[in-house]
């Protein structure tokens, strides 16, 4: 028996997400699609990362082997052009002419072009494919100023691309008195707006458009209240028209306003041809979000196979980021008092604005609205839909629980099975908890690939999170950071058991605490602890090191390697500042300035490493440990020695400090600071650990970081002598490097310590533990074994024979190692 | 049916223990595993696939899952690569090719088809 052909119009988001349900239930239906559009299915949800440098390919929802594989033939750049629903035939622009058992339609929407004088002119763009995206990218290159035409959604995604598209002068005019008229109240339009305006963008509200002037091309755009507004270029985006001219041409039913009308199965008016996505129109409504558009793909698939699902409406719920601002709106979010009380939080300073509506009683949410920070949304939205109970003080849930310990997600284990987590894939907790009871999966990776819970928008990944854990955790799992599959210990554990056996060697620690030969996950930490008890030359054990740490420099781009001689506390003599210069020049190397006030060299061949160090070496330098887990710089403003501000000398403190943690190894990289006043040049608080002057000593900063997450450091002890703050930073270091995680800043370690900072100082100042003398004489011993690695290799033939790139041909550097000119000196070749 | 042509490429105290070595073979360049943990030997091209980098000689080599399969961790972003198969473990679809080796008093041995 032959299969029954389904044919599927329009290969957009809502289409192909058809095309992968069905086939995930069946093989039993030969599947063949049509698209208008030259290329695949696309992301159309993230089109404005296509400015931000995300290519075509990158935005694809498959590889182009997808459709192959999958056995569905797929026709691009062939839009169906009619449809005979007595015989159930289409035929095709390109003259193909097709019998179906069930026809999709999946034509999507167009963007809704409002009928003004001058849309024709040149510079009036819509925004809505990846060729209107390639329009726009071509007439912006001439363009300084630039509007969208409409504030909602769609609109501000709009100008976050004209934003990235480098137009100077953005506006966005709308017609309504608010911005995102569908989602959000006036007083949250309002803090919107500010947020926008410090990214550039101008709002006009309230502007109803009378014509776009100019001779041939874009001029101006003027307003029913006389005034003008003069552009170079114009986006439209005032909503969404369904796609339905295919349907009414072939007489099914559509609605006044458009939309092909569809049942509950998605069914139109002829039931063997269904709609789907933001074509349909179901219940006099037209879904223009990408979840409910997956669920009708789910509807249709389901009942195909048999099955007797119903799409019932879909809530409306949105959490996005625009232009880098939070913003969602759940539930009911324009209800007002008397029928509800409402709770407002508004943060004018920071641009942050929350409401939530409650009942009278005070028992339920109903809906709210979030700007500016949208982390409780999953919670909030799960809150609203099981009408879980809310607590005593429903304030906290906009505002934290404040003074005690930060709320750590606990919530999520309240929410019943039933509630839907993952929106766009529709994952129910029950279905993310079985997944960890039956199938193991642990972690995000294996989760998304599992149920594919967190695929769509993303949004939801932080929560799917929260209910492994929680999960595990119910089920008395002991929620252990193993460092890998082969050991099934805690680094801290590990580093416990290394010390207390007197373990000397990474085989003789597999063999006695681990399993299988190790990997690249376990060899790096095990190794820095060895470096750390013993502080014995890491190159004995060169081939449990990191690829940085084996050749004692960054391997970069292309394979070369840079070199960062200790320049401690950013102090340099012209007599090295030359010798940089030399060798830098002698091996032609890409020199820059690095954050931490010294001199990176880039570009060099892992061969001529050894003799770049003689040299180095020679002149007075030592290895930076830019390449290791170690500590890295002190950085120092100049302090009294010059500065008239300065109170004391914090040169020679950083260099002091650096010069004493040099070559401690750690679970992460370390950074400090010290400045001299407290106007903190050397940025000390945002250091792992840092000092800063005042009239009667120093303030000892510590646990701050900089990198994607910034946290700034605290305050452990005011006005101290430089004695005691040596003594506390090397009982605060030894702590950190016997606790902490691997790959873990101190920051990250201090946020997850039981106790906080209140329990850190008393272990450091007021020697809580106990343990304070022998933090300091276990520092004090790696101290004392300190030595220049690029030292010991350049001394050592032996060791200098490891750096060759052929270990047949030691002469020959790789050939495959391509540089390209940057300004005055070079660059990596591009991969 | 080609037969294998055999060429000594280096001494097996060229590649250093449970680590790896980049030889020239004509214009290829081998990496070249020296696994002492197990005794085994194993060679692959040395580019990541990846990137296009001439780097998985300088990786870390070890064994995932609990049939202990040998693997190679590029250093530029952690792909890592069975050694048996040269397939790729990280979930892509690249893989890498694998030589035969062997290894005699002589030295180390690539087998080239």
């Amino acid at each position: 028996m032959l299969k029954p052909v389904v044919i599927v119009v329009g290969n957009g988001m809502v289409g192909y997400k058809f095309c992968e349900k069905l086939r995930a239930k069946s093989s039993e239906f030969e599947i063949i699609v049509f698209g208008e559009e030259p290329r695949r299915a696309y992301d159309r949800v993230h089109l404005s990362e296509y400015f931000a440098g995300k290519t075509a390919e990158d935005l694809s929802m498959s590889t182009a082997e997808w459709y192959a594989e999958n056995d569905i033939l797929l026709h691009l750049g062939d839009p169906i052009k009619e449809i005979n629903r007595v015989e159930k035939t289409i035929h095709s622009q390109k003259g193909i002419s097709l019998k179906y058992d069930f026809l999709i339609m999946a034509t999507g929407s167009s963007a809704f072009v409002p009928d003004l004088p001058g849309v024709e002119k040149e510079g009036v763009f819509v925004y809505r494919t990846i060729e209107d995206l390639d329009l726009m990218k071509a007439w912006a290159a001439k363009s300084k100023s630039g509007a969208i035409m409409g504030g909602g959604l769609l609109g501000l995604e709009a100008a976050k691309a004209l934003i990235d598209l480098g137009i100077q002068e953005t506006h966005v005019v709308e017609f309504a008195p608010r911005l995102m008229p569908r989602q959000i109240d006036s007083a949250g339009s309002a803090i919107l707006q500010s947020k926008l305006a410090t990214f550039g963008l101008t709002v006009h509200l309230n502007k109803s458009t009378s014509c776009i002037a100019g001779e041939h091309k874009i001029e101006s755009l003027k307003f029913n209240d006389d005034t003008e507004l003069p552009l170079d270029m114009l986006v439209i985006s005032a909503g969404i028209r369904p796609r339905d001219e295919l349907a009414k041409l072939c007489g099914l039913e559509v609605g006044t306003r458009g939309g092909i009308a569809v049942n509950e199965q998605m069914q139109t008016s002829d039931p063997n041809i269904f709609a789907i996505g933001e074509c349909a129109l179901y219940d006099q409504m037209i879904y223009g979000l990408i979840a409910p558009g997956y669920e009708m793909a789910e509807v249709v698939a389901n009942n195909l196979c048999n099955g007797n699902k119903q799409f019932n409406g879909f809530d409306m719920s949105t959490k996005l980021k625009l232009i880098g601002v939070d913003v969602a709106s759940f539930g009911d979010a324009f209800i007002t008092e008397p029928n509800c009380r409402t709770i407002i939080f508004e943060d004018t300073h920071k641009g942050i604005y929350k409401r939530i509506n409650i009942t009278n009683d005070g028992q339920q949410l109903l809906g709210g609205i979030l700007i500016g920070d949208a982390e409780a949304y999953s919670m909030l939205l799960q809150t609203v839909n099981n009408k879980i109970v809310l607590p005593p003080n429903p304030e906290d849930l906009i505002l934290g629980s404040r003074g005690g310990a930060a709320a750590d997600g606990a919530g999520v284990m309240n929410l019943p099975d039933e509630a839907l987590v993952c929106s766009c894939e529709s994952v129910t907790k029950g279905d993310i908890c079985s997944a960890v009871m039956d199938q193991d999966i642990t972690t995000i990776d294996g989760m998304k690939k599992c149920t594919k819970a967190g695929t769509g928008c993303g949004g939801c990944i932080p929560m799917v999170k929260d209910i492994i854990n929680g999960t595990l955790k119910e089920n008395g799992k002991y929620i252990k950071n193993v460092i890998c599959e082969h050991f099934d210990y805690s680094r801290q554990e590990l580093l416990d058991l290394i010390r207390i056996n007197k373990i000397k060697t990474y085989d003789q620690v597999l063999d006695t605490f681990g399993k299988g030969d190790g990997c690249e996950s376990c060899k790096p930490p095990i190794a820095s602890m060895l470096a750390g008890l013993w502080n014995e030359v890491i190159l004995k054990q060169d081939t449990i090191q990191d690829s940085n740490d084996r050749y004692l420099a960054n391997i970069q781009k292309g394979g070369t390697y840079s070199v960062v001689p200790r320049i401690p506390g950013g102090e340099i003599t012209a007599d090295k500042l030359i010798v940089i210069g030399q060798v830098a020049k002698e091996y032609n190397l890409y020199t820059k300035i690095t954050g931490g006030q010294r001199i990176d060299l880039f570009g060099a061949h892992v061969m001529d490493l050894p003799a770049i160090w003689e040299k180095l070496i020679d002149a007075g330098f030592e290895s930076g440990h830019a390449y290791g887990k170690s500590l890295r710089t002190v950085k120092s403003c100049v302090g009294s020695t010059w500065c008239r501000f300065g109170l004391h000398d914090s040169v020679s403190f950083a260099i002091e400090i650096e010069n004493r943690y040099k070559g401690l190894r750690s679970p992460h990289k370390l950074k400090g600071g010290v400045s001299g006043c407290v106007r903190e040049c050397a940025e000390a608080q945002a250091k792992d650990f840092g000092l800063i002057a005042t009239e009667k000593g120093w303030n000892l900063y510590i646990c701050g970081n900089g990198g994607s997450k910034p946290q700034h450091a605290q305050l452990l002890a005011t006005d101290i002598d430089e004695a005691t703050c040596i003594q506390y930073l090397d009982r605060f270091l030894m702590f950190y490097i016997k606790t902490a995680d691997t790959l873990t800043r101190t920051a990250t370690w201090l946020n997850k310590m039981d106790g906080g900072m209140s329990y850190l100082k008393n272990v450091i100042v007021n020697d809580s533990l106990g343990i304070c003398e022998s933090l300091e004489e276990e520092i004090a011993e790696l101290i004392t074994h300190y030595t220049c690695e690029w030292k010991e290799v350049v001394d050592n033939q032996n060791l200098k024979k490891k750096f060759n790139h052929f270990v047949n041909a030691p002469d020959e550097k790789d050939p495959s190692i391509k540089f390209e000119p940057l300004r005055e000196q070079k660059q990596a070749a591009a991969w | 049916m080609t037969q294998t042509q055999w060429i000594l490429v280096c001494n097996t105290t060229d590649i250093p223990e449970n680590g790896g070595g980049c030889v020239k073979v004509g214009d290829e360049q081998v990496a070249v595993f020296n696994f002492t943990r197990r005794g085994e030997w194993y060679a692959t091209q040395n580019l990541c696939p990846h990137k296009q980098q001439m780097a998985l000689s300088r990786g870390m080599i070890g064994s995932v899952g609990d049939a202990c399969e040998p693997k190679v961790a590029c250093p530029f972003h952690k792909k890592t690569f069975s050694l048996l198969t040269g397939e790729c473990l990280s979930g892509d679809e690249c893989a890498i090719k694998t030589y035969p080796i062997k290894v005699d008093e002589a030295g180390v041995w690539i087998g080239l088809n």
